[in-house]
């Protein structure tokens, strides 16, 4: 095992005298050779069922959704928090799903686009996409919806935004709040006016 | 079919199915994650193992060394694919540089290697354990340092002289002369290329991501020493292309090669901050224009001058090719030259050469405006033309440049804009108006299709054409209904197979109307079988309702198939009308912007386009596409810049937090009117492009815009916050 | 990213004596390590989830202040409504920060600690003092628009990229902590970020294995709070320059900028000039400042932004 500089001066790692197992990191994860891959074993509540799965620690939700469980409805934009295309909803909140690792939400409910509505039963939001057009190539699509469905309820909950003009008032269902937070769903095909009105429609119904 | 009369009556102009809003066919597989892109064929392939890509830490040079021996030993290596080993390769006739380097690099993050691993993670974790020593040579990678080297592309764009420019603008009144820069510009669609590659034998199978089906076969087919019957390609779904996926790239050779050495099917997707530097881009220009006028507006001399660089296989940027038939002027002189460079290859990206060349001629065209004290949609309306002006002979088929101008300006309330820069403030924000024209040429390429009626009566449409978000499935399937007189829901459309017959593809705005052409075709085939299968007269049946009908006798259609499937199979083939009249979309943007008067920052409140572009087949798909464009468009003018390191030779913001697009935030409710035009020129659907037309000149009436709210002139793209501050008020 | 052992802490002493494994480090909202991870730029070969402290939670404090929970998700800290009416110059500069999925990932303590968005930091084939040391540095001469204009050296001038830590930084808030031996220490939030002279890869004065369990805020100033970032789009970007400013009705106040340095940069000095206006401030600000031909234009942008928020200010109060 060898320790490069930049660890031990960014990693906060002491020196080699101080090599002591803290009791809760179990003896056999930690003999085990760094260079093999670390499996774990998880379940996650996907779109309502227990999913039992072992992971790789390296593997994120997103990869966990889409190569171990074949839920491919969630998309691979960027892998780095910079498309929104992998966005889900965790434990009632939308995540990046490329940014955080399957082993974390052991025990999480992950509700994804397929859990949302299938072409035989919609989603109000999707059905809402598919009337405004509010896509093209489809690829950041579930992501948006995901986002969607997640934004309406932030404004429900008095989540403000960067565009709310008041901090003490509760947000507007307005566009431009609209906008501002579904900002971190990139549509490179720029569908942005109509999944605006498709939201807008969605909202206007009441929850 | 062969196209070479303008089209008469015909089924499509019924419109009762084609030519109407209908959502999209594929919408509820899209929006509910079922329809499955390249990377997600858990289905089509059992075993599948991941491969994930090296690449190239230099721009220019030779790989001394490739050290695999950490690589190998990682857990769950299966192969590692390098130049090395790979077998003797071509490049593709579409490639400027090699897919795979070695010993030469070409480019920063060429590819150098593939590892191939039992797991995703595995073998990302192996690829950063292949270490490369490197033989750095020097390149150039500053277009304005080697635009002297320029070249005259001979088979691209000859140099246009008509009538004598350098007279004409020296007697001309009011001069005009400014030179402006367009950036090097990312594709960046949200799906990254990714290949799925399995091998039966000798016969190699690709579930892709890739816009022209049968180009690309024929270039795997080339690179890997393969007889194209050996090649299949399957590309039902695109997560957007732009210009990016015509041609195959990195991810389709190496997962063909990885599954070859694996022995099982292999997987490959680029990683996103693989994509700026590993694939294609739009190239960066240097424009300069000198236009010469009467007192009275009149366009005397225009001259067009633009460079770029490229690979040394690459091509040009057309960027000046729209001055030959936007605007009249009896003198013009239309000129590129192509200089060399290291950077990765520069290709087409939506409207190539139009987009940058608008994006500079029409904030030229503002500011001779100015200088002749005129409105500049007057301006435009003065200098309009109804034929080519190099080739007066040959007239437009359709063109209402004026009309989209003079309607855009009433719908937008262009009166209301002041012409004097930085005199409309509201609070904190200076306001401005500009407009541009669009404009982009309608390219024809033979497309074809086969049309089967099965015995349940469904009518199944299969085509290479590809859907890259622009409405493929859905025009094609009204276009297949109304030939057949058939519902929408009796269509079943099959899309992106190399296995159905070869279609135009998408690219160059030519798709939806020459698939649409090929499939009206196919379906003449399958009409006249139909009404000989009935015993009825071909050319007087008319198919509607499910019915075929010749004057009292009706027939169901679907009795036709009753002993079994009947199949259509035509390809739309065009003669000389493009030769005969010139063939172009037109339309006119117009942009209200806010500029914040102490940082510069800059929000576009208000846009809309007016586009007249042939039959509308899907007014719904096609104000996608416009709205999508013109979005592409405020990108353009406002913050897409690949931002090249001179040094070094490479773009540096290589991911989607450095390569800035733009966010539902800087997009306003967007505005998108078709004016009523049936071009029976184009095809027998009547139909032209509107895909590439809506991003020709958004930018530079986004541009105009902030010069009308501000007074700052910026000729070099983007438009960013700093090269406007100085021009803004001084703050107390 | 390399192979590494995944276990959840179950007490914040626990995770500091965990993280003296060679090779630990603490994953909290995981939204730029991660990030990093996958780039091989960051190489843990142990990961200790301290998501399930519970840390999450924001108290008053006898001073009248508030603690905030390390692992405060960007979203929750944002949004309570205590911040949102004393210091609502750190919700501004949350909810200007990110996407709504990364603030209702990110944490307080991981937002503190995110490391620098520099290009050539983030691209492995460059050499980058603060990713390898010694390895020199590929973006001085190269493209540096984005790059700090001040607090640099000859090593590094990347920027510090956090929103949030300017308005702590404002505030004036202290950095709660534990070490691997049990012991704690508060922290002041101008003595956390280091600048990198010639150790950039030193960012912080954290000790090894410090573990960071709170962020306070003392008691509210009052005031006008205004958070302006300017940026190349609307939302979802870095800041070019950001603005943080808490403006009295006597006129006096306090102003930090964020993009500009490797850390929150507050001048108090600086501060003293507020009467005086957005010029005298700037240039006592940006003293010494060594841009480059790049991101010359900061300087102005930093004057110019901050007349704006001063403006603003005057107008709200």
């Amino acid at each position: 095992m060898t320790i490069s500089r930049r660890n031990f001066l960014i990693l906060g790692a002491v020196t080699a005298t101080a090599f002591a197992m803290p009791p809760f990191i179990s003896l056999k994860a930690y003999a085990a050779s760094l260079e093999q891959p670390a499996m774990s074993k998880i379940t996650l509540q996907v779109n309502g069922k227990p999913r039992e799965l072992e992971v790789d620690t390296r593997t994120t939700l997103l990869d966990a959704l889409r190569e171990n469980l074949h839920l491919t409805g969630t998309k691979k934009g960027c892998d780095h928090g910079q498309c929104g295309a992998c966005t889900v909803i965790a434990d009632g909140r939308r995540i990046n799903s490329c940014l955080t690792l399957a082993v974390m939400h052991d025990g999480s409910e992950v509700t994804t686009i397929e859990g949302l509505g299938m072409p035989d039963k919609l989603h109000p939001m999707q059905a809402a996409f598919i009337k405004h057009d509010g896509y093209q190539c489809g690829y950041c699509t579930p992501g948006q919806i995901c986002s969607a469905v997640a934004v309406l309820k932030e404004i429900r909950d008095g989540i403000p935004s960067h565009v709310s003009p008041s901090l003490t008032e509760p947000p507007q269902l307005i566009a431009a709040e609209l906008q501002e937070r579904m900002s971190g769903n990139i549509c490179r095909c720029g569908a942005y006016s109509n999944i605006i009105e498709a939201i807008t429609e969605v909202a206007e119904v009441p929850a | 079919m062969k196209f070479d009369t303008p089209a008469t009556t015909n089924p499509i102009d019924r419109l009762k199915v084609i030519g109407q809003p209908t959502e999209r066919i594929e919408g509820p597989l899209k929006t509910s994650g079922q329809a499955t892109y390249a990377y997600e064929q858990h289905e089509a392939a059992a075993n599948q193992a991941y491969g994930f890509m090296v690449d190239s830490a230099i721009a220019k040079g030779r790989i001394k060394a490739i050290h695999l021996d950490d690589a190998k030993a990682s857990p769950g290596v299966l192969a590692i694919v390098t130049a090395e080993n790979a077998g003797k390769l071509d490049k593709g006739d579409y490639n400027a540089a090699h897919l795979l380097a070695g010993p030469e690099v070409q480019h920063y993050q060429q590819a150098v290697a593939l590892v191939v691993a039992e797991t995703f993670e595995q073998a990302r974790a192996a690829a950063q354990l292949v270490k490369v020593d490197y033989e750095t040579t020097d390149g150039k990678f500053d277009l304005a340092g080697v635009k002297h080297l320029g070249v005259e592309p001979k088979d691209e764009l000859p140099d246009v002289n008509h009538g004598d420019f350098d007279k004409a603008f020296a007697a001309a009144p009011v001069q005009f002369d400014q030179t402006y820069t367009t950036p090097d510009q990312s594709h960046a669609m949200m799906e990254p290329h990714a290949t799925l590659a399995a091998w039966k034998g000798d016969q190699l199978t690709l579930w892709t991501s890739n816009q022209m089906v049968a180009w690309s076969v024929g270039d795997i087919a080339k690179t890997l020493g393969l007889p194209k019957e050996k090649v299949r390609l399957v590309s039902p779904y695109i997560g957007g292309g732009f210009g990016g996926k015509l041609f195959i790239r990195a991810d389709a050779i190496l997962a063909a090669l990885g599954a070859r050495m694996a022995g099982r099917p292999v997987k490959v997707a680029l990683a996103r901050p693989q994509m700026a530097n590993n694939t294609t881009h739009r190239p960066a220009t240097i424009q300069r224009i000198r236009m010469g006028a009467t007192a009275d507006g009149k366009l005397t001399a225009i001259a067009h001058e633009g460079w770029s660089g490229n690979l040394a296989d690459g091509k040009v940027e057309l960027a000046s090719q729209p001055s030959q038939l936007l605007y009249a002027a009896e003198n013009r002189r239309v000129s590129m030259r192509l200089a060399p460079l290291d950077l990765p290859e520069g290709n087409a990206m939506r409207a190539p050469g139009e987009a940058p060349g608008l994006m500079v001629l029409e904030i030229a065209m503002d500011e001779m405006a100015e200088r002749l004290k005129m409105d500049p949609v007057q301006f435009r309306i003065l200098n309009d033309t109804q034929v080519d002006p190099v080739k007066t002979e040959r007239p437009f088929s359709q063109r209402q440049l004026v009309k989209c101008l003079q309607i855009g300006a009433e719908k937008f309330g262009w009166n209301q804009r002041n012409a004097k820069p930085g005199t409309r403030r509201e609070g904190r924000w200076l306001i401005g108006m500009g407009v541009a024209a669009a404009f982009r040429n309608n390219l024809l390429v033979k497309s074809g299709a086969r049309v089967r009626l099965e015995q349940d009566g469904k009518v199944i449409v299969e085509t290479d054409m590809t859907d890259i978000g622009t409405g493929s499935y859905t025009i094609i399937a009204q276009t297949a209904a109304e030939m057949m007189g058939v519902g929408l829901d009796d269509v079943v459309v099959r899309l992106g197979d190399s296995d159905f017959p070869v279609s135009a593809g998408s690219g160059g705005q030519f798709g939806g109307n020459c698939s649409t052409a090929g499939v009206y075709a196919a379906c003449v085939k399958l009409r006249e079988a139909v009404a000989t299968r009935l015993g009825l007269a071909a050319d007087q049946a008319e198919f509607a309702d499910g019915q075929v009908r010749v004057g009292n006798q009706s027939l169901p259609l679907r009795n036709a198939a009753e002993g079994g499937a009947l199949v259509g199979e035509d390809s739309i083939e065009f003669g000389d009308l493009a030769e005969k009249y010139q063939q172009s979309t037109f339309g006119a943007h117009f942009a209200e912007v806010a500029v914040d008067a102490a940082t510069g920052e800059v929000r576009v409140r208000r846009m809309l386009a007016v586009c007249a572009a042939g039959r509308i087949l899907n007014p719904t798909s096609a104000r996608s596409q416009v709205i999508g464009a013109m979005t592409m468009g405020v990108g353009a003018a406002l913050m897409e810049e690949l931002a090249v390191d001179k040094r070094l030779g490479f773009f540096v913001n290589h991911d989607l937090a450095g390569y800035e697009v733009p966010v539902h935030a800087d997009i306003p409710h967007q505005d998108v009117i078709f004016l009523d035009e049936t071009d029976p020129i184009s095809s027998p659907m009547k139909a032209k492009g509107v895909g590439e037309l809506g991003i020709c000149g958004v930018s530079a009436a986004v541009a105009n815009a902030i010069y009308n709210a501000t007074g700052a002139r910026v000729r070099e793209y983007p438009i960013t916050l700093d090269k406007i501050l100085d021009s803004l008020p001084e703050m107390i | 990213m390399r192979a590494f052992n995944y276990t959840r802490a179950d007490s914040p002493a626990a995770a500091s004596q965990a993280a003296q494994v060679e090779g630990a480090k603490f994953i909290a909202g995981g939204t730029n390590l991660l990030d990093l991870m996958k780039l091989d730029i960051e190489t843990p070969a142990h990961l200790i989830d301290v998501n399930h402290l519970g840390l999450d939670q924001i108290e008053a404090t006898p001073e009248g202040g508030l603690r905030i929970g390390a692992l405060v998700r960007n979203t929750d800290l944002a949004a309570d409504a205590r911040v949102r009416k004393d210091y609502a110059l750190l919700s501004r500069a949350l909810l200007a920060g990110a996407s709504g999925q990364l603030r209702n990932m990110a944490t307080t303590a991981g937002n503190l600690l995110q490391r620098t968005r520099c290009p050539y930091f983030y691209d492995t084939h460059q050499a980058c003092n603060k990713r390898n040391p010694g390895s020199g540095c590929s973006a001085i001469g190269g493209v540096t628009r984005q790059l700090a204009v001040i607090g640099v050296s000859d090593a590094c001038i990347a920027t510090h990229p956090s929103d949030m830590a300017i308005a702590m930084r404002a505030l004036d808030a202290q950095i709660e902590t534990v070490r691997p031996d049990g012991s704690t220490r508060s922290i002041p939030m101008a003595d956390l970020h280091q600048l990198p002279g010639n150790t950039p890869h030193i960012e912080t004065s954290l000790m090894p294995g410090e573990f960071i369990t709170a962020v306070t805020l003392p008691a509210p100033v009052g005031g006008t709070h205004i958070y302006h970032k300017v940026r190349d789009r609307s939302s979802y970007a870095f800041a070019l320059v950001s603005v943080g400013l808490i403006l009295q009705e006597d006129g006096t106040g306090r102003v930090a900028v964020g993009g500009i340095a490797p850390k929150p940069w507050r001048v108090e000095a600086a501060e003293a000039l507020l009467p005086k206006g957005a010029k005298a401030v700037s240039e006592r600000l940006l003293e010494g400042a060594t841009p480059t031909d790049d991101n010359h234009f900061k300087l102005t942008l930093v004057e110019r932004t901050l007349a704006s928020v001063l403006a603003q200010a005057r107008e709200t109060a």
